[in-house]
């Protein structure tokens, strides 16, 4: 078994398109898990509203995302795309990671801060907006990187309802020219291309914020 | 309801695999976890560098990209078929194992340096100082997140039905396919890996409970029966597991 690099670069603009789709996935699906996330975060607090929404969060949290992502595509009318469908499970699903994440920020917020918001009797989306969140968000930050690269290594999960992301790309082009090794092997190279760098970027960011 | 009851044997079979694949992983990323942890806490620079390697290579890479790597690439590279359970559980292992690495990692650094020193001062080799100062107190440290780690692996184990494994996923499919019902067939695979979740997170709490006993400290969550009934720590800090 040689390595037929010829081939390789034949494929790549292929594999390229693949990891264009996964990186749209990826940002997509960020932007949900982090506007739902902090919206989860914040209602929450409410009493019985704040119950339901967490035991809900625990569910999804506790079953896998593949199962998840299957299920709804099942379901969706047959004019929902695959990636659509990937991006709004994929989101939702980090939603109930990012909720935590921002809790664990808020909570952080020294008790101080809350009684000073009151004193001056701030109205409560001041209390939020201007006290509260940019604290607690500027703390978490690391955290919510980590759940950026994390999301990323989920994306090849996509390949169960049929959306041309990388592996399922790779999937294709391998078993119609029989050359799996190459195929997955540069898509393992692809993910270690991304996710290293990213890890050493949070690992500053982390530096950067700790000291805060 | 009866759709279910009916197809309970079935859907327990998966349940079964799933449970295999889960613990047969969580054991091989447990070895390796420990192995390469440890290694990344020597003074010497070579096993750093091979520890760091591993980590960041098994750890950047997708889980499934590697188990698709194990049992579609590796074949046609070596000759050589792995069972498909094999392969998914060498790549969950090794997956799973680079996150371990790093929590055994940083447990073992977090062991205040006075406990090290008092070790050193006793005139303890290497060996005694771990097993005997050091591991049992990191391993109190590490035990929140590996409970984290296990509900991973174990969610990361419902991809194996994409290389040809009959796991709990897999059933739902085909329960699915065959009576076209699809809420119920997917409900009766949630519950079920919902409870495989809860029952992996008791236990994980009781052992840490016994790790924390052992140091003569109540568990951060309290004494008692009920306090195992908490709900269970989500690891906000690093992600990790991910």
């Amino acid at each position: 078994m040689y390595w037929d690099f010829e081939w390789t670069f034949q494929v790549m603009p292929d594999l390229l398109r693949g990891l264009g789709v996964t990186v749209q996935v990826t940002v997509f699906g960020y932007l949900i898990a982090l506007s739902l996330g902090l919206l989860i975060a914040v209602v929450r607090r409410t009493p019985v509203v704040g119950a339901v929404l967490h035991a809900a969060m625990e569910f999804i949290r506790t079953t896998p995302l593949v199962i998840q992502l299957v299920f709804v595509f099942l379901l969706a009318p047959s004019t929902v795309s695959g990636m659509t469908v990937g991006i709004i499970v994929i989101g939702v699903h980090y939603a109930a990671y990012t909720a935590e994440v921002y809790r664990s920020g808020i909570e952080g917020v020294a008790k101080g801060q809350w009684e000073a918001a009151r004193a001056l009797s701030l109205p409560s989306h001041r209390t939020w907006g201007a006290i509260v969140l940019p604290q607690a968000i500027r703390k978490v930050i690391p955290a919510l990187g980590n759940y950026l690269i994390a999301m990323f290594k989920d994306t090849p999960l996509l390949i169960a309802i049929g959306v041309a992301e990388l592996l399922t790309q790779a999937q294709r082009i391998g078993s119609a020219s029989f050359r799996v090794v190459e195929a997955y092997t540069v898509v393992g190279f692809l993910f270690l291309l991304v996710s290293v760098p990213s890890a050493i970027l949070i690992r500053r960011l982390e530096r950067r914020y700790a000291a805060v | 309801m009866d759709f279910l009851i009916q197809r309970l044997p079935l859907y327990l079979d998966g349940a079964w695999v799933t449970v295999q694949l889960t613990l047969g992983g969580s054991a091989l990323a447990f070895v390796l976890a420990m192995f390469f942890g440890t290694m990344g806490t020597i003074r010497h620079w070579l096993p750093r560098a091979v520890a760091t390697v591993y980590v960041e290579v098994f750890r950047g890479i997708a889980a499934l990209v590697l188990m698709f790597w194990m049992a579609f690439a590796l074949p046609q590279l070596s000759g050589f078929q792995l069972d498909d359970r094999f392969a998914a559980i060498l790549a969950l292992g090794l997956n799973v194992g680079a996150y371990g690495a790093e929590v055994v990692r940083s447990s073992i650094n977090a062991v205040p340096r006075a406990q090290v020193e008092a070790a050193v001062a006793l005139n303890f080799s290497w060996s005694q100082r771990m097993r005997l100062v050091v591991l049992p107190q990191a391993w109190a440290q590490m035990l929140p997140t590996f409970g984290n780690l296990v509900i991973e692996l174990m969610k990361a184990t419902a991809v194996v039905f994409l290389i040809g494994v009959v796991d709990l996923t897999a059933v739902a499919q085909q329960m699915r396919q065959s009576t076209g019902e699809t809420v119920i067939a997917f409900v009766g695979a949630f519950v079920l890996y919902y409870l495989i979740a809860q029952v992996l997170i008791l236990g994980m709490r009781l052992l840490e409970r016994r790790a924390n006993r052992k140091l003569g400290r109540t568990s951060p969550g309290g004494a008692g029966p009920l306090a195992l009934l908490r709900p269970p720590a989500v690891d906000t800090r690093t992600g990790a597991g991910k």
